[in-house]
């Protein structure tokens, strides 16, 4: 007998272990050293020293407290636009989409195959206050003669939606594709309507897929800064921008791992009223 | 049903994901490759590097004008000493790039360049020689030091200068756009922060001096000598100014791609970029503001590992006044160079009596150095970072 049949009870810590591992290393170690460092104080010229200091987080909170509001608005608003920009899109590619599928899917998946800054950096082309865009709006007067696109709410919640589409899109195609069809046909032998048969059947078996895509794109779209950097103004900013600049151009450690644990905090207890909201077994599948 | 999607679902979600996740690393992995120092095989004197990798700002190397992508004095160090020089424009403001490289530099390492740019009126400077992450000049590779104008010969920063040899000095202004500003004009800080035309069409420099040095002037306040009263002062106009949603963004150099597309229609911009980098678009004005602005000198560094013989060859070769005048009339800016105005006439005599490359009188009485105390006040510091991101 070999060693691991002498001790089954071994087999899967053995099998977590390379996960355990990682998880250890890049993430635990890593949150470790940021607690530490958001209780410091002292200044970059002077260095920075271990002292307990809870009031970061009271600074966080009561400096920011706009930025952290904007940030969960935007990232909100832009998951349910990718939600509903998503959903009629997979499903018809995952319903009608025949051997077109993975084409249509790469379709998808093409953009990112440029890097996200560059992508982001396009929309500032395309909604240019001189570009073609803004051009059309004002000849049909959606816009004003001298209203404007970039630098507005508008082109950030709109770059986040962009940037973050394809998390949504994915995982929600995965939960319509894997729907067999023939649950449809029963449906409407058993006199539903199409509409019921959506309601009652599709929506229902694809909850999953809208939640992961949900999480999947919420949560790095509220902790993002490019957009609104790029596409918005200081009225704008998230609360990814504080923290990157305080991060690299103020360089104050304590501040910024602060804000990032209020960050952390504030996505942990969202989706747990999430969680509570859909039930957990549609979180996990 | 829901076991079975379970595994399906994680298997092609892993593998989707694995597209996604690999995509940067390759990209990374491809443009990563940019490194060219040490070694000195091939080149004219033993000791020089190949290439000497410098990072500079925007619009701040002469160009050839019938292809941008050559530079003629590069190209003429090139040819001298058989240097390649893999020229880098990635600094777009002090803070950013600090930032950029502070980590690696902290740690006692290099950031793969020889020379790197930052201006005197940042709080960068100073903090790169106390912390010593740049490394001292060999002065003996630079004879032409002693062509250095009385004025810049001793900054406070460096009084001896072991550590810097200027590259340019500069004005700070205001650009305007004229199609996007409806052919007026700006030239005062007030009609930049308060003229509800231009709202939402304004930049500010991110550059602490660079924006309140003209407000502060405005206000009839000293630049020079700040004080908490005038800090407020200005920074409570700047702060209305952006709650208002008059201001569009604070940037460093990248303004000029906003400028030149029309997105904005004034900007606290420096005074070459207007003059010659954009000099072909007819719509663009620069202007000293009324009552005055500040002025500031970039400083090259050898920063940690810089291999210092290649770059102290490069600043002596830049402290020639004849490669020092191609710069100051390739960029349009102020040389710290003696004798370059004779040089100047010879290549281009318009350039030559332009008041922002050769300044006069008028314009030197008009300008000021800011307070550096100031700089290094963290509440000053802490105050307009938080303007900055909010």
């Amino acid at each position: 007998m070999t060693f691991i049949h002498r001790h089954r009870w071994l087999a899967p810590l053995l099998l977590l272990a390379p996960g355990l591992a990682w998880l250890a290393v890049f993430f635990v170690v890593p949150l470790g050293f940021l607690a530490y460092q958001s209780l410091q104080s002292g200044t970059f010229e002077q260095g920075y020293t271990f002292t307990w200091e809870f009031s970061n987080y009271r600074d966080a909170i009561t400096g920011y407290d706009e930025q952290l509001v904007r940030s969960f608005l935007y990232a909100g608003i832009a998951t349910v636009a990718t939600l509903l920009i998503s959903y009629p899109l997979v499903y018809w590619i995952a319903f009608h989409g025949g051997r077109w599928k993975n084409l249509l899917l790469l379709f998808i998946v093409a953009p990112f195959f440029v890097t996200y800054l560059i992508r982001t950096l396009a929309w500032q082309n395309i909604l240019a206050d001189q570009g073609p865009v803004v051009g059309f709006l004002r000849d049909i007067h959606v816009l004003s003669a001298d209203g404007r696109l970039l630098a507005t709410t508008v082109a950030v919640v709109s770059g986040i939606t962009y940037n973050f589409l394809p998390f949504m899109a994915l995982p929600l195609y995965v939960s319509l594709e894997q729907i067999d069809a023939r649950l449809l046909e029963a449906a409407q032998d058993l006199y539903a309507s199409k509409t019921k048969a959506f309601l009652r059947v599709t929506l229902p078996l694809s909850a999953p897929g809208i939640v992961a895509g949900t999480l999947l794109t919420f949560i790095p779209a509220a902790g993002d800064f490019i957009n609104a950097q790029l596409l918005g103004t200081p009225n704008q900013y998230m609360i990814g921008n504080v923290i990157q600049s305080k991060f690299l151009e103020l360089i104050d450690y304590p501040a910024a791992a602060a804000l990032s644990f209020v960050l952390m905090g504030l996505i942990m207890i969202s989706l747990l009223v999430y969680a509570r909201a859909v039930g957990t077994e549609k979180l996990t599948g | 049903m829901n076991h079975a999607l379970t595994r399906a679902e994680l298997l092609r979600r892993a593998a989707l994901g694995g597209v996604v996740i690999s995509v940067p690393g390759l990209l990374a992995a491809c443009g990563g490759d940019d490194d060219g120092g040490g070694g000195g095989a091939g080149t004219t004197t033993a000791e020089l590097a190949d290439t000497l990798r410098f990072s500079n700002w925007q619009l701040y190397i002469d160009r050839d004008p019938n292809d941008k992508t050559k530079s003629p004095s590069l190209e003429q160090f090139t040819a001298q000493t058989g240097v390649k020089v893999n020229y880098v424009e990635d600094v777009n403001d002090n803070a950013t790039y600090f930032g950029k490289i502070q980590g690696p530099l902290s740690q006692g390492r290099g950031i793969d360049r020889d020379i790197i740019v930052m201006t005197d009126n940042s709080r960068f400077p100073a903090l790169l020689i106390s912390r010593e992450w740049v490394e001292p000049l060999d002065k003996g590779r630079i004879p032409n030091i002693a062509n250095l104008i009385e004025a810049q010969q001793s900054p406070p920063f460096d009084p001896d200068r072991t550590y810097s040899i200027p590259w340019v000095s500069g004005i700070t202004g205001i650009a305007t756009n004229l199609q996007a500003s409806g052919g007026e004009v700006v030239t005062t800080m007030q009609q930049l922060l308060e003229d509800t035309k231009l709202k939402g069409k304004v930049t500010l420099l991110t550059e602490v001096a660079d924006t309140m040095t003209p407000i502060m002037l405005e206000n009839g306040d000293d630049p020079s000598k700040v004080t908490d009263d005038s800090w407020k002062r200005a920074y409570d106009r700047v702060k209305k100014a952006v709650d208002a949603g008059q201001i569009r963004r604070f940037t460093g150099n990248d303004y000029v791609a906003d400028l030149e597309r029309g997105n904005i229609a004034a900007a606290v911009s420096w005074s070459g970029d207007v003059a010659t980098g954009l000099a072909a678009n007819k719509d663009l004005r620069w202007n000293l503001p009324e009552k005055g602005s500040d002025i500031w000198t970039d400083n090259m560094f050898i920063p940690l590992e810089g291999s210092v013989p290649t770059a102290s060859e490069y600043m002596n070769f830049v402290l020639d006044p004849k490669i020092a005048a191609m710069l100051a009339v390739g960029i349009g800016y102020i040389s710290p160079v003696k004798g370059v105005k004779d040089e100047a006439v010879k290549l281009d005599p318009e350039s030559a009596n332009n008041p922002l490359i050769f300044p006069d009188d008028d314009i030197l009485s008009n300008v000021h150095q800011f307070d550096s105390d100031a700089l290094n006040n963290e509440t000053y510091t802490q105050q307009w970072q938080t303007l900055l991101g909010a």
